[in-house]
């Protein structure tokens, strides 16, 4: 199909041709146009239909503001929805499909919502679907589930990379100009290190879209050379295709580069986009202006667009959006579109200006005074109504008219703090206010600066100010030769006549009426007009609808338009993939992952693995034959209490305690003592928090006077080292204490068992015989003929148990050689699942009990909190309110009926009690299976539980349906007396 | 954020682990008569106000300081850091 939009001029490649197609059908276009500037110059306007009405629309604008032509993006994997036309690069290939729209964009039949418009206005949503109440989930969810929504997904793994990425500068410049070039000149030739950053793939801004000149040169040259020279500083970095998200605080912003989204697929080794955040010390806003249209009845039809995004499409395109077209205006800007289009050789057929006084315009027909009323044309425009000064009204046949309304200085990023912005009436117009984000700052368009000239001018002295305030000297830059029009403007915001539909939000279909209904309903300010309404929501967030809607309420309630309110805006800018927020954290790589010693090793035995925080451990060894977890647990267990189990335990918090001080410092943030632990012995302890609650428990060790080796659960190791360091650089900041964490330093492995000392004594070096190494003895020794390790004789199983330590790089030799040592003793490695069966068994509380709402008490661990001393959490863990007589305690269950399985979170209820909260008398916190008993037990906490041993109760889940009758026992299930850890 | 370190200069708020008011530092004495009620208020009695705000930070993806960040909670402004340890002995803590 030919261009047969398509005129002279523009800045597109026209050597050669891109093919792409838009909804299966077959187009070209150049290299230098987006996805609407093809589509228009292969004169097609209709490119989606309206969110609410399924209205035929167009695009109205030239850039990132766009509200209508939303559109589809490739196949496949990397389908992607909602993106604007507008801003979408053309490659060769490029497959476009329309949205919202069925069977097909011309024929769609859910426009039917647009015959039932008057039933769908602002609150429908509010008054309808409130009643009743039960049909919400049922009926009216998925009814407006399936209505609502744009585009589709592909719901297939995004096959490209995102990447995230950090940058510092001395000035960032958003935006690329007239007055980003100057300022980005400005500071890059004084040598300050300068970021320039703009959304298009070209540098230049509206230059590119003007005929204007700056000085012997046109715009657009001028943004070539001036860009050539910064290239070559190297203290200047361009970054175009980055959008400016948003403005953080203390100079932080995030930028989006679309590295990737101008090819068909992604260069070799490249990431799709990068999410830049950069450090700014000076950041100045040249982000220009949008213009804002002018409300009438049926202003929403293809063809239908801004006065300066015509002008754009026919001189940076080369684009005639029709060949009979007209501009209607309120302003001089409109007037200069009206001039340039004509000049392009296109048939400007009227310029309707709604200013009666406005300077009389030669060479074309001028109506003054008048309005556009109405327009016509299905699927586009085909005419307009124009109402003259005196009354009589007219009807031209067009096929593209310019709306210009004014234009509002583009100051999103600078609201992004809350900063409110101000009204100028000069400009018709709100401009950033002094309380932006700090160190912001705005030059050109974007503080209200029109022309050429000012934009150059405030661009340069807004550098000069930004460096100034750094101690950075630098020279303005000669301003060349530029327009510098005043602007000319008599505010009109909607046209007052006729009973159809006036649009100001086409993106949302929000229209003037809405504006009047919720006004009506005393939907007045500004944030409830937005939420009544859904003015200014969705991908383009009002920018060209936003300033019109406020300007309505404001006529509405006879207030001035400062004092009705403004809009602020919020991060981001513009719509950001998930794949660029996400970068590389995803998958596997969503989170660190953290292997133990012995992973290699494990993962060659085809162990199970949990993740436990960051760790991956192994939960269970699988043997040939097994076909369930249990089996492989079961056996497990078994084996460590009949012969001998290892385990890597490596996991565990370690943190080395060494100082004068140590003692003193371990009795402070231990509820027991440690300062009358003996050299070479381990002490269980208990650490609680100031409120009284338990925050971890471990052992510790003494190897020396000054020297302990204190171990934490695995998943408190960060937080207690933090509350630590905080105790000892807050709390007590002369004590004489190191700390350091060494749970990496050290691969440890448990071996426990009858015959753990058998195993042991074929490795170790020393006598470690009950008599020189007895229960609770730690000390420094060495292994196999000479490496340096710890023992510990500590048991978390209740059996013979050591825990031994090598310097991490020996871990996975430690582990084979430990299975070597113990084939003799059919040793077994187990893993988490029978670590937790066999504490169970022996009654030792873990993280389910260690709930961050336990006390020590709740754990029958109440006489560990030394009253002697003062120790974090002693205090509280008095109050009465954690001491009552029926408070939690811990208890062991067992089933009546050995053959039940309990269920872990059931709640205790009494005998002839009902099942609600009030029978409450506490919960399962662990359950497993004891192969050595033979049946399911538990732990759990029951109200005044120490006093009811023997007591028959049920334990009720209502989410799993099960009821099991149980007795209450002692937590220590097997080897009450400690004999078998002792042996 | 930027939270401008003594030692280290400035640094990203993400590096830091945020604790909470700097009136933590006044751990009373446990073994004092009316220590219940005294732990009481200093655990749960605290300011929120609206301007500048003594707090504790951790510098755990760094040198493991303890900070006393003293912000702004209108504005974000970072008005002063100190080193917690040197504001703790100002304050007469020691052993």
């Amino acid at each position: 199909m030919t261009q047969i939009r398509r005129i002279s001029g523009g800045r597109i490649d026209r050597s050669k041709t891109l093919n792409f197609t838009f909804d299966g059908k077959a187009y070209s276009g150049h290299p230098g146009d987006t996805l609407a500037s093809a589509l228009l110059a292969n004169g097609v306007q209709l490119m989606g239909r309206s969110f609410k009405y399924h209205r035929p629309r167009g695009p109205i604008a030239s850039g990132s503001e766009e509200p209508n032509a939303l559109v589809e993006l490739r196949n496949g994997a990397r389908q992607e929805p909602n993106t604007r036309a507008t801003v979408a690069e053309l490659f060769e290939g490029l497959e476009a499909k329309s949205q919202n729209r069925w069977p097909s964009l011309s024929f769609d039949a859910m426009s039917i919502n647009d015959r039932l418009s008057s039933f769908l206005t602002a609150g429908f949503y509010y008054k309808t679907f409130m009643w009743p109440a039960s049909l919400w989930e049922k009926l009216y969810e998925p009814l407006i589930r399936h209505a609502a929504g744009l585009g589709s997904l592909s719901k297939q793994d995004d096959p490209d990379s995102y990447d995230k990425g950090f940058l510092h500068c001395d000035l960032l410049v958003i935006g690329a100009g007239p007055s980003g070039l100057a300022a980005a000149l400005t500071a890059g030739r004084a040598g300050a290190r300068v970021i320039l950053a703009d959304e298009d793939f070209t540098f230049g801004g509206r230059l590119n879209a003007e005929t204007l000149a700056i000085g012997s040169d046109s715009g657009a040259d001028w943004a070539v050379k001036t860009a050539a020279e910064l290239v070559t500083l190297p203290n200047v970095r361009l970054m175009s295709r980055t959008t400016i998200l948003g403005a953080f605080d203390h100079g932080i912003y995030s930028a989006v580069e679309r590295v990737s989204d101008h090819l068909a697929v992604p260069m070799d080794g490249k990431p799709r986009q990068i999410l830049w955040r950069i450090y700014s010390k000076r950041a100045i806003l040249t982000a220009g202006a949008i213009e804002r249209p002018i409300a009438f009845e049926n202003n929403d039809r293809p063809g239908i667009m801004l006065a300066g995004a015509l002008r754009a499409y026919a001189n940076r395109w080369g684009v005639a959006v029709g060949d009979r077209l007209a501009v209607f205006t309120n302003n001089d800007d409109g007037v200069r579109s009206a001039l340039d289009l004509q000049a392009k050789g296109i048939n400007v057929e009227a310029l309707i200006d709604t200013r009666a006084n406005a300077a009389t315009v030669n060479g074309l027909r001028h109506i003054r005074g008048g309005e556009v009323v109405n327009s016509s044309g299905r699927l586009g425009l085909t005419s307009i109504t124009v109402r003259m000064a005196n009354g009589g009204t007219d009807i031209i046949p067009v096929n593209a008219l310019g709306v210009s309304g004014g234009w509002n200085p583009n100051l999103n990023i600078a609201s992004h703090q809350r900063g409110r912005p101000v009204w100028d009436d000069a400009i018709a117009a709100f401009v950033p206010g002094a309380d932006g984000p700090a160190g912001l700052s705005a030059a050109g368009a974007a503080s209200g600066a029109f022309s050429t000239h000012a934009a150059l001018q405030t661009g340069t002295m807004e550098a000069v100010k930004a460096l100034a305030a750094l101690g950075i000297a630098a020279k303005p830059i000669e301003i060349p030769k530029a327009e510098d029009a005043p602007v000319s403007i008599t505010p009109i915001w909607y046209v007052r006549s006729g009973k159809g539909r006036a649009w100001i939000d086409q993106q949302n279909d929000v229209t003037v009426k809405d504006v009047k209904l919720a006004h009506q309903e005393n939907f007045r300010s500004v944030e409830h007009l937005k939420r009544y309404t859904t003015l200014g929501m969705a991908t383009d967030q009002g920018k060209t609808s936003n300033i019109l809607g406020l300007a309505i309420m404001a006529e509405l309630t006879g207030k001035p338009i400062p004092d009705t309110g403004t809009t602020i805006y919020r991060p981001p800018y513009t719509p950001v993939a998930m794949g660029a927020l996400g970068g590389r954290s995803r998958g596997e790589h969503f989170k660190p992952t953290r292997l133990t010693p012995s992973h290699k090793w494990a993962t060659e035995q085809g162990a199970i693995f949990v993740e436990v925080g960051m760790w991956l451990r192994t939960q269970w060894v699988p043997k040939p034959g097994e076909t369930t977890w249990r089996q492989s647990v079961d056996r497990e267990v078994s084996a460590t209490r009949q012969s001998v189990g290892i385990c890597d335990v490596t996991t565990l918090g370690k943190i080395d305690i060494q100082g004068t001080d140590a003692g003193l410092f371990l009795d402070r943030v231990y509820a027991n003592t440690f300062s009358t632990l003996g050299f070479g012995k381990v002490r269980y302890g208990l650490m609680l928090r100031e409120d009284g609650i338990v925050m971890d428990d471990g052992t510790t060790a003494r190897l020396g006077e000054h020297e302990y080796v204190m171990t934490t659960t695995t998943a408190n190791a960060v937080p207690v080292f933090r509350h630590l360091e905080y105790c000892r650089q807050v709390l007590w900041p002369d004590l004489d204490v190191q700390l350091i964490s060494t749970t990496e330093a050290w691969a440890q492995y448990s071996v426990a068992g009858p015959n753990a000392r058998k195993l042991l004594e074929k490795l170790v070096d020393q006598d470690i015989s009950n008599e020189a190494f007895p229960y609770m003895a730690c000390g420094e020794i060495s292994v196999c003929g000479g490496l340096r390790a710890r023992l510990f004789r500590i048991s978390f199983s209740g059996e013979l148990a050591y825990e031994i330590a090598v310097p991490t790089r020996y871990g996975d030799a430690m582990i084979r050689a430990l299975v070597e040592a113990g084939q003799e003793f059919d040793a077994v490695v187990y893993g988490t699942e029978a670590l937790g069966v066999m504490r169970v068994e022996k009654g030792h509380v873990a993280g389910n009990e260690l709930n961050g709402q336990s006390t020590a008490l709740n754990m029958g661990l109440g006489k560990m909190v030394s009253k002697k001393k003062d120790s974090i959490g002693m205090v509280l863990s008095q109050r009465e309110g954690l001491n009552q007589d029926d408070g939690l305690r811990l208890v062991g269950v067992k089933p009546v009926d050995p053959s039940k399985l309990l269920t872990a979170g059931s709640h205790f209820i009494a005998h002839g009690k009902s099942t609600v909260a009030a029978h409450d008398d506490g919960w399962l916190t662990s359950v497993v299976f004891s192969p050595n008993l033979g049946h399911s037990i538990a732990l759990g906490y029951l109200k005044n539980g120490s006093a009811r041993l023997g007591e028959r109760i049920r334990t009720i889940n209502l989410l799993a349906k099960t009821e099991v009758e149980v007795e209450i026992v002692s937590p220590h299930f097997i080897d009450p007396e400690g004999e078998r850890l002792r042996a | 954020m930027i939270i401008n370190h003594p030692l280290l200069g400035p640094r990203d708020a993400q590096e830091f682990v945020y604790l909470g008011d700097a009136s933590l530092i006044g751990r009373p004495d446990g073994m004092t008569e009316g220590a219940v009620d005294a732990f009481h208020d200093y655990l749960y009695l605290r300011d929120n106000p609206a301007g500048e705000h003594r707090e504790l930070w951790y510098h755990e993806q760094g040198d493991r300081s303890w900070l006393v960040v003293t912000r702004n909670t209108v504005t974000h402004e970072v008005v002063s850091v100190e080193i917690a340890r040197d504001v703790a002995r100002k304050m007469g803590r020691s052993k």
